[in-house]
């Protein structure tokens, strides 16, 4: 878990000097710097744009004694003590709760998303726009608003820390974005394959399935991804609704900073080790990302 | 059509079983045993009872413990949420002096005096009397202290005998003061005192309180007249947020317990005025550089004779908790003087959780250890009386704070404008200004109903 | 339209019309009913709660006062001022994070070597979990001792600078917008790559500049994307929570906590819980405004495209 940091550490603060250099080149008259100059550029600042993620990583492999140093300290002997410790201190049932509520949350808002972005995007119902704006304006309620009366109430179903209870409200959560992406993915089928196979007697599941989901796959996967990523990274629900049951990654990563002490390089480490999971999901479905949210902005 | 409907109609009422069985599932743990449930701030010594805990499991068969750890605000949002609506998540909480009192005249805590009496050597005359009567109610312990402490100064000897200064045994803050400003040392990156700047009622308002009551202000007179204009109000604040500015450390406005806690192990200043329970970490190898260079004096004093706080965090079994046997095991577990000595000889006796028994202080192995802080420590606690804290009469009790429910929002708010002045975002007599205004709407309520 | 003077095949019409709309609108009903379900009901007893005077640790102090909690939100000038940050933090956020967000994906946006690999470190920052984002950004970033910024910034004179307490604002939207940036960015990729290659070699042809081709072409044809960048950026950055929690606690004093942190401390350190449902309940209406006016501006560009269609 640990391998994805080759550190190229010393090299990322010291950019600042490098993502001013390649500027010399004068443009020339139509193609601007040179391809090379301006592969070095790209590079500098995506170097440089990532560097906090990097010493993130860096310091996770530190001893206390060099996480915080002053001037900072980028040669050192690694270690995986701090990883240790994380896994010392009972991670692994967070990383449980947080894959379930994540990934049955996930599942939950396609089930009941598909079928709603069908009904506002191929045959749309009636006032199709207000029940949109009634989407998304859930998503603007500031859930601190809520948060006594949902605590409360899960208290009386007898539902205060368990995992369910963050899956219902992540789900309610991502739905609004949900329905409203995968509308837009709906309006770039063709509605000649969907009059087609339903000439044929095909129903909405069959239609929905078998002609509709393959040419939607990338934007139903870029959905998928970007509810996950919220999911994963929920904070408040989880901090305020859980205990010692159902408590997600993030809260862990709270409850490891201690109020007597702040140690960076155990922070580092927990900070790494809780966003793996999801970054390693992201780098893998970014292609996913990209085209369906291409798919997604245009309509 | 018809199919997708009742499909996913019958999957929405599995989610609910489902959650409705998850739910029983977490609150009974299951046949084979008991799962206590407890909550606790994330405080070092805490980790320590974390990492013990098998100790209990071993000796009470049948019972598993399991910790929510938070930080100290949202561990007291959550243990106050969950006890004040009756959410029951928690066998055991932790809280403290401010809130026990309060919880157990509610009805929210179970009464923990015929436990303590019934269990044998569990001698609760070796809690420190002054502790002892905060976590009391109408003569009956509500909670039980897992460790107390007062206020006190560390200072780097070293750096004292290098400027040629010496630290009178009990200070004033005015010799404080100027020591602070003789050692402060922005070049070599040392400030010559660190006290806490960060809003928050546990954070900048306990030193700031005490401070305030040695100066002889107060934040009502007796009639509920909120005094926070007064001029004795106004002269310790003005001294507070002077001193930090001046000679306290980089960025005070946001540095609470826990970073000057750092800032002081790292040996980034001369003097550190703070809670008692420092000393597990500044003389901690593993996490302090300036092991056994400080030497301790009491609080620092201005017109009263006493200039230190009592606060203690404590354990408390909710009245809704369906364990109370169980709990009362874990508690009397983690606050007997069997566990102290199991930490002292696992850990090391600096790190044990120190100032709820007297007993710990005749223990030879910790007077080695703690011959440096032991007796301001222990003077510290004894002498606070958080029924008259200041040197005028109020209508609250309390050292550190106030111990009236409104003091949580009202501390918050005031404790931001502190650190606001602090920042230098807004004068001293502009926050206290507005922090008047606060504090009268809640004395209002107070003279209106009589209390 | 009395059922008395309809005709039989008129009626038979209607109930299939009937039968149909049902079996149009079912699909969605589910979604629908479940974000009801999930999202008003609370509210609603947000509003009642909004009613009456409740300090949590006060048993049965609960009373009916009317408006009077509302009357105390609007004089509150913390509240004003949260309000204020609100905006301060959504639009920097939004605009800066578009801003980068348009830059890196130009640059990103022609073939090189290791694009990939830097187009995955780059979007790293949005996977990252906010709290941790934030912690990183509070300690090993901005500490005005130990913190990278700093050690960085020293031949500027900037080395101790002590930004989360001088300059909150700033520090927690950049902290936003690192974390922003690259949604941003994939958003205006994605755009860039639906731009058919011919239309530039045609601009090229003409003759035109960079800068030329970028604002006369580009740009228009990525209106859409950066519509659609700026409505869920705000969306989300309009609640942040975690981020200002982790970094600033609002502070110092209440400098730079918004509307979420502003009641979330209203409520969860205060536990005085009418006043803070009020405060939910200005903060729902007041965005409900303010996105009505807002999002059917945006709407209204996305949607005539797709009425078009149906």
């Amino acid at each position: 878990m640990t391998t994805a940091a080759p550190a190229p550490p010393t090299a990322t603060p010291a950019r600042k000097s490098g993502a001013s250099a390649p500027t010399p080149a004068r443009p020339r008259r139509r193609g601007g710097l040179g391809p090379a100059a301006l592969t070095i550029l790209t590079w500098a600042i995506a170097l440089l744009f990532v560097s906090p993620a990097l010493w993130l990583v860096l310091t996770a492999f530190k001893q206390e004694s060099d996480a915080a140093t002053d001037p900072p300290t980028f040669f050192f002997e690694p270690t995986l003590d701090q990883f240790r410790t994380v896994f010392a201190s009972d991670f692994l049932p967070y990383l449980g709760n947080s894959l379930v509520a994540t990934l049955v949350s996930t599942l939950l808002v396609l089930l009941l998303g598909v079928p709603a972005a069908y009904a506002l995007s191929i045959r749309p119902v009636k006032r199709t726009q207000d029940v949109l704006f009634f989407f998304i304006s859930t998503k603007m309620l500031p859930v601190v608003a809520v948060v006594v009366p949902l605590y409360v109430a899960a208290a009386r179903l007898s539902m205060l820390d368990t995992v369910w209870t963050l899956v219902i409200l992540y789900t309610a959560m991502n739905l609004p974005i949900a329905v409203w992406m995968l509308r837009s993915f709906f309006l770039e089928v063709p509605k000649g394959i969907i009059e087609a196979a339903q000439l044929e007697g095909a129903g909405l599941p069959r239609v929905l399935w078998s002609v509709m989901l393959p040419i939607m796959a990338p934007g139903v996967a870029a959905t998928a991804l970007i509810c996950m990523i919220f999911s994963w990274n929920e904070f408040f629900f989880a901090v305020n609704l859980t205990a010692s049951q159902a408590a997600t990654v993030p809260v862990f990563m709270v409850g490891f900073i201690t109020s007597e002490g702040l140690f960076w390089a155990q922070l580092a480490a927990a900070a790494t080790l809780a966003s793996l999971p999801i970054v390693v999901i992201g780098w893998v479905a970014q292609r996913q990302l990209v085209r369906g949210l291409s798919m997604g902005a245009v309509k | 059509m018809r199919t997708t409907l009742r499909s996913l109609a019958a999957l929405g009422t599995g989610a609910v079983l489902l959650s409705g069985c998850a739910g029983a599932g977490a609150l009974s743990a299951g046949s084979d045993g008991t799962t206590l449930v407890v909550a606790i701030v994330a405080n070092p010594q805490m980790q320590d009872a974390i990492s013990l805990q098998s100790e209990f499991e071993a000796a009470n068969p049948g019972v598993s413990v399991k910790f929510v750890s938070l930080p100290e605000n949202e561990a007291r949002a959550k243990i106050t949420t969950s006890i004040a609506t009756g959410g029951g998540e928690f066998d055991a909480v932790m809280i403290s002096n401010y809130e026990t009192r309060q919880w157990a005249e509610f009805g929210w805590l179970e009464n923990l005096q015929p436990r303590i009496d019934a269990t044998e050597g569990y001698d609760d005359a070796d809690f420190i009397p002054s502790i002892r009567e905060d976590l009391s109610y109408e003569g009956d312990m509500y909670s039980v202290p897992f460790y107390g402490e007062s206020s006190f100064v560390a200072y780097r000897t070293d750096l004292f005998d290098e400027a040629g200064v010496t630290m009178p045994e009990n200070p004033t803050w005015e010799e404080v003061a100027a020591l602070a400003a003789e050692l402060d040392d922005p070049e070599a990156g040392v400030a010559g005192i660190c006290l806490r700047g960060l809003s928050g009622w546990g954070e900048v308002l306990a030193p700031f309180n005490s401070v305030l009551n040695t100066f002889g202000g107060r934040w009502y007179d007796e009639d509920w007249n909120a005094q926070l204009d007064s001029p004795e109000f106004r002269e310790a604040a003005n001294f507070y947020v002077d001193l930090v500015r001046d000679h306290g450390q980089a960025g005070a406005a946001n540095s609470g317990f826990g970073d000057c806690l750092n800032r002081y192990s790292q040996g980034r200043a001369a003097m550190f005025y703070d809670s008692t329970s420092m000393v597990s970490t500044v003389e901690d190898e593993a996490s302090s550089t300036v092991v056994g260079r400080s030497a301790y004096v009491p609080a620092p004093v201005a017109r009263s004779d006493y200039g230190g706080w009592l606060y203690a965090w404590s354990l408390g079994i909710p009245a809704t908790s369906e364990h109370k046997d169980e709990a009362w095991e874990f508690l009397s577990w983690m606050t007997d003087k069997e566990y102290i000595r199991t930490v002292g000889e696992e850990y090391g006796w600096q790190r044990v959780p120190p100032g709820n028994r007297l007993s710990t202080f005749k223990t030879p192995e910790y007077q080695d250890v703690a011959a440096a802080y032991a007796d301001p420590m222990l003077q510290g606690i004894e002498n606070a009386d958080p029924e008259n804290p200041s040197v005028r009469p109020v209508p609250y009790t309390g050292i550190g704070f106030l111990a009236i429910p409104e003091f949580q929002d009202l501390g918050t708010r005031v404790s931001q404008q502190l650190s606001a002045a602090i920042a230098g975002r807004v004068t001293v007599d502009e926050a206290l200004e507005q922090s008047q205004r606060y504090a009268q709407t809640v004395g209002d309520s107070y003279r209106e109903e009589g209390r | 339209m009395s059922a008395a003077t309809d005709t039989e095949p008129a009626r038979r019409t209607r109930a299939t019309q009937r039968a149909q709309g049902w079996a149009l609108r079912a699909p969605l009903l589910p979604a629908l009913i479940f974000t009801i379900l999930v999202t008003q009901l609370p509210f609603l007893v947000t509003i009642f709660y909004s009613l009456q005077s409740w300090n949590l640790l006060r048993p049965d102090s609960q009373t009916f006062v009317g408006l009077a909690n509302y009357l105390a939100v609007f004089t509150d000038a913390q509240f004003l001022g949260a309000a204020l940050n609100t905006i301060v933090f959504t639009s920097a956020c939004v605009l800066v994070a578009m801003a980068l967000g348009i830059g890196l994906a130009l640059l990103l946006d022609r073939k090189f070597l290791g694009r990939g690999v830097a187009r995955t470190l780059l979007i790293t920052p949005f996977l990252i979990i906010p709290v941790a984002t934030a912690l990183l950004w509070k300690t090993t970033m901005f500490d005005p001792v130990f913190g990278l910024i700093g050690f960085v910034l020293t031949p500027f004179g900037l080395g101790d600078v002590d930004w989360v307490s001088q300059y909150p604002i700033v520090a927690v939207v950049t902290a936003l917008v690192w974390q922003w940036t690259p949604f941003m960015m994939l958003l205006v990729l994605a755009g860039l790559q639906s731009q058919g290659r011919d239309v530039i070699e045609a601009g090229q042809v003409d003759g035109a500049g960079r800068w030329q081709m970028f604002v006369g072409i580009t740009l228009p044809h990525l209106r859409r994307y950066i519509e659609l960048g700026v409505l869920l950026g705000s969306i989300y950055v309009v609640n942040t929570f975690d981020t200002i929690y982790m970094m600033t606690q609002g502070g110092p004093g209440t400098a730079s906590a918004n509307l979420p942190f502003y009641i979330y401390q209203r409520t969860f350190l205060g536990f005085d819980i009418g006043q803070s449902a009020a405060m939910g309940v200005v903060v729902v209406v007041g965005t409900i405004i303010v996105a009505t006016l807002a999002l059917r501006l945006i709407f209204r560009s996305f949607m005539f495209a797709q009425e078009g269609i149906s």
